[in-house]
């Protein structure tokens, strides 16, 4: 309860003292590019062969002729946007870039780059702490989307050219009774995940302690804790708004 | 000028500072001087306000520094520079990014007048065409001059130095103290250094506060230092053999 206590403390001392807006536009684009451009090509990596493999394994479990084939994209469709694409790519999010944050700011910490900016009067959470928030509230919503475009073009390579299932029946499951709100849904968990991984690791970085190896070990717990975080806030969404 | 009154703070049981009270003066290089591990880092901090002590005060020219508010605090620390053990120079910032960074933070300045500052004060601590490289890429001495440009960039009241000279060679520790010194004297500043280098005891030291095991045991000039009396101190400055010879003399 008390290292929850001081995490509230810590967001709420992000908004005191801001800097000029000016000062925060430039931060907040050299973070976008660094937590959003930068991770496109392992999200789209990832999300391809996600939305591949559950192609070839929904067909795999599919072995009724009843069933019609439309259900496999159908079914690739609704595991990408509603579970894959937010919660999957959260994870993959904690790892690369949760991890780098934890791991800059524990670095300026134990290397009195932090002492520094506090010395010149500056709030040095809100200054380096705020940029990387608003950047990732900005950039994983768009990483999401295009996981989820990825996954389902992932699925429709390896079902069109395995044979598992015709281009024809893959668009017509992919739009067969779609319902808008699972894309609602999974923006609203993505901006929920968005925040609590850059929030929870930014947290762990800034308050290290110690030398090279804790820098290290906060790194870890960072990406332990936001896993621990999106897989709660997973469950709690799940239960309020389905 | 910078007075500290009965300033105490402990870690968790361990009391690392007692009852620490002196007056630092305005225009005079002083030093807080003493063993590894007798608290000095941690008075410094306390003084700057990266620590809050658990009891005393810190008056910066009449101004309760610990009580003040935020914004208040604030607005006399932008009248602070300080020079980080390891320089703390921002690692993704060129020098000249560096020591731009506070003018682009706490004035309005164009970009043209920071220019010109910019090279004023690296050309000052004796540096020049580094404006372009990266800490990674210059030298420990080179790194503490960028500090020292950087923390004067703003033309600070008061200028704190914490261990100037830890990890240089002696020829680079004797540069580094007379840049602080000439600094001091040059833009009439109160400058604390925490040292345990005897170098800059004897070179720099108007005023000196000597620190044993988190009290306060002696203050005075580098002049008095020889006949303080104290046999802390004297254990402290004579480990040196150039001391130790300097006192055969003097006896």
């Amino acid at each position: 309860m008390k290292e929850f206590g001081k995490y509230l403390m810590f967001l709420g001392s992000l908004v005191v003292r801001r800097e000029s807006f000016k000062t925060y536009y430039k931060l907040i684009m050299d973070e976008a590019i660094l937590v959003g451009v930068n991770s496109i090509l392992l999200v789209a990596l990832v999300s391809s062969f996600m939305g591949a493999v559950t192609t070839v394994q929904t067909a795999y479990n599919m072995v009724s002729p009843l069933i019609p084939k439309f259900i496999i994209s159908q079914v690739v469709r609704e595991m990408t946007i509603l579970e894959l694409a937010p919660t999957i790519i959260a994870i993959i999010y904690a790892g690369k870039v949760g991890s780098s944050m934890a791991g800059g700011l524990g670095t300026m910490r134990i290397t009195e780059q932090i002492d520094a900016l506090e010395v010149m009067g500056i709030n040095s959470a809100s200054y380096l702490v705020l940029p990387k928030v608003v950047a990732s509230l900005l950039m994983y919503p768009m990483l999401v989307i295009l996981a989820g475009i990825c996954a389902l073009m992932g699925g429709y390579l390896v079902g069109s050219l395995t044979g598992i299932i015709s281009p024809t029946d893959y668009i017509y499951g992919i739009r067969f009774v779609f319902n808008p709100y699972m894309v609602t849904f999974a923006l609203i968990k993505s901006f929920v995940f968005a925040f609590m991984i850059s929030t929870i690791s930014c947290y762990k970085g800034y308050y290290t302690k110690g030398g090279a190896l804790e820098v290290g070990i906060s790194s870890t717990e960072a990406v332990t804790t936001s896993v621990i975080a999106v897989l709660i806030g997973d469950y709690l969404l799940a239960q309020l708004l389905l | 000028m910078i007075e500290i009154q009965n300033i105490s703070k402990s870690f968790e049981d361990k009391q690392i500072i007692h009852n620490i009270s002196g007056v630092f003066e305005k225009g005079k290089t002083n030093l807080i001087i003493g063993a590894s591990g007798t608290g000095k880092s941690v008075l410094l901090k306390c003084i700057v306000g990266l620590i809050h002590p658990d009891t005393g005060t810190v008056f910066y020219d009449g101004r309760n520094f610990t009580d003040a508010d935020k914004e208040m605090k604030a607005e006399i620390r932008r009248e602070i520079g300080m020079l980080f053990q390891g320089g703390a120079l921002f690692d993704s910032k060129s020098v000249e990014q560096n020591v731009m960074f506070p003018l682009n933070i706490l004035t309005n300045m164009s970009l043209s007048e920071k220019l010109d500052r910019v090279n004023f004060c690296l050309k000052r601590v004796g540096l020049e065409n580094v404006n372009s490289k990266m800490p990674s890429e210059i030298s420990g001495g080179m790194k503490k001059r960028v500090g020292i440009a950087r923390a004067i960039v703003n033309n600070p009241n008061y200028l704190f130095c914490d261990e100037p000279n830890s990890g240089l060679d002696p020829q680079t520790s004797i540069l580094i103290d007379e840049l602080i010194k000439e600094i001091t004297d040059e833009f009439d500043i109160t400058t604390v250094v925490v040292t345990h280098d005897m170098n800059s005891v004897m070179g720099i030291g108007e005023k000196i506060l000597f620190m044993f095991q988190g009290h306060k045991l002696w203050e005075g000039s580098k002049e008095e230092i020889i006949y303080s009396g104290v046999k802390e101190l004297d254990n402290f400055v004579f480990t040196n053999k150039v001391m130790q010879s300097l006192k055969k003399k003097e006896n």
